[in-house]
């Protein structure tokens, strides 16, 4: 049912059990023994960067099912995406999977924006049961982004590091004990920003607008959630996300996490200001934080996925980065 | 965009470390042309080469290094401290080169490596070739006005 200007709210989606496979460097991370498989080295066994991500998205897509115990054929439909070009990993991937599947581009709040349209899916009755099914890699994203991998060109400290992982997360109408409450669709904002180099702060105006927008919707405030975790905004654009409601005079540097932040250790990990990429929340939220509701220490979490729209091309042209946000609340029942 | 968001975008702006970067850049830098320079002293030294013909094998040989380093993985390291100290010698331009043919292999060896090997590097190509033509150009009319 629709809330306010841009939120709705749901009756009987439920998130279930998830998987997360991730590569080397989130693996020496703080969350490594959170995650259900990793490999040793980025190319995951594969010949190129894209096959490697594929390897990811494919293994958390079959660990998912048989923690779930089920088969392909009780899926109802998979909503995947990744950050390549016409998402090729979920589309590539799921040409082995005899399953109704939806690609969805939103940059790295793609992982959101999934959940969000499952849900509504769910909730219409439409269909039973969907996967999300969310994979970045720091190899494609270099390469399709950025410079070669190996390329020596400075990179600043508000860079961020892409994470390497593959995710995939059951939702179903079936009870469970953490149930999707609440969703808010974000805007694109333009922040004027025109560093690549720079996406924490091109993203947390989006963040702030969505997050701002979805108390606004549900007339709520910082203090009636456990947590507020953002997806990559990383150190920068964290601590810009903070000043702006500090400007509002909201204060929710205490509830506030970011995905980006938890899930390197960024004084002991060559990682700049922090992880990014549209794996990096679905990587923190389907390990620790969905422990940490399993295990009764969060009842209500605002996630908010926030993506930096870019794009090379129109970079060259002049163009500055937009970025976008979408929140869905999660409930520990 | 509301005042406030440009206010706290400004505010927020991470500060570039200027002056540790340059002078590291400097050091770097220096480090790469010294160890050239003593390439060419033992040319012509020890192998009494011309000092053209040793410079241009101990170029050849900062370029092998630069493409070695980044094969092993190890130039992008020392990039990440020197910054523009190793991208303007000459390994800087072999390191361009090299990782942008790495990083094609997958895509083969036509599609990838031969089309993709001087994405980065073509810039420094073209603007060699520009300029060298300009200047060129001003020192021979500057000879036939004057010379």
């Amino acid at each position: 049912m629709k809330v306010g200007k841009q939120s709705f709210d749901y009756k009987n989606v439920y998130l279930h059990n998830s998987a997360v496979v991730v590569g080397p460097t989130e693996n020496e991370g703080p969350l490594s023994e959170l995650f259900d498989f990793h490999y040793d080295k980025l190319d995951c066994k594969q010949k190129s960067w894209e096959q490697a991500e594929m390897q990811l998205y494919r293994n958390a897509f079959n660990i998912c099912l048989n923690k779930n115990n089920l088969e392909v054929k009780d899926i109802d439909i998979v909503i995947g995406g990744d950050l390549n070009n016409q998402i090729i990993i979920g589309n590539y991937v799921m040409r082995d999977y005899d399953v109704p599947t939806i690609g969805l581009f939103d940059a790295c709040a793609t992982s959101v924006a999934g959940m969000i349209v499952s849900g509504n899916m769910i909730d219409a009755k439409n269909i039973d049961n969907a996967i999300v099914a969310i994979s970045s890699h720091y190899g494609t994203s270099e390469k399709q982004y950025r410079y070669p991998v190996e390329y020596g060109g400075q990179k600043p400290e508000s860079s961020t590091f892409t994470v390497t992982a593959g995710t995939s997360a059951f939702f179903s109408k079936e009870k469970s004990k953490i149930k999707l409450t609440k969703a808010t669709v974000g805007r694109v904002i333009d922040a004027k920003i025109n560093d690549p180099l720079d996406l924490g702060r091109a993203m947390a105006p989006a963040a702030f607008y969505t997050i701002k927008q979805h108390f606004l919707d549900f007339n709520t405030s910082p203090n009636d959630y456990d947590l507020i975790i953002t997806g990559d905004l990383s150190y920068y654009g964290s601590k810009m996300l903070i000043d702006l409601f500090t400007e509002d005079n909201i204060d929710i540097a205490n509830v506030h996490k970011d995905a980006g932040m938890l899930i390197y250790d960024r004084d002991r990990q060559e990682v700049f200001s922090g992880g990014s990429g549209t794996g990096c929340l679905p990587a923190v939220l389907y390990s620790l934080i969905r422990k940490q509701m399993l295990d009764g220490e969060l009842k209500k979490v605002l996630v908010v996925a926030t993506g930096a729209l870019l794009n090379p091309i129109i970079m060259s042209q002049k163009e500055t980065i937009p970025g976008i946000a979408h929140a869905v609340v999660l409930e520990r029942m | 965009m509301e005042q406030k968001v440009q206010k706290v975008k400004n505010a927020t702006e991470p500060k570039r470390p200027l002056l540790k970067n340059t002078f590291q850049a400097f050091m770097a830098g220096g480090a790469i042309c010294m160890v050239a320079q003593v390439f060419i002293e033992i040319f012509q030294e020890l192998f009494d080469l011309e000092k053209e013909l040793a410079n241009n094998i101990s170029v050849a040989i900062m370029v092998f290094l630069g493409a070695l380093l980044t094969g092993l993985g190890v130039y992008d390291k020392i990039g990440q401290y020197a910054g523009a100290g190793t991208i303007v010698p000459i390994t800087g331009f072999a390191n361009s080169m090299t990782s942008s043919a790495i990083e094609s292999k997958s895509e083969g060896l036509v599609q990838g490596v031969i089309v993709n090997m001087f994405k980065l590097a073509g810039s420094v190509i073209v603007t060699g070739v520009v300029s060298a033509f300009v200047v060129g150009s001003l020192m021979y009319f500057y000879g036939a006005l004057f010379g």
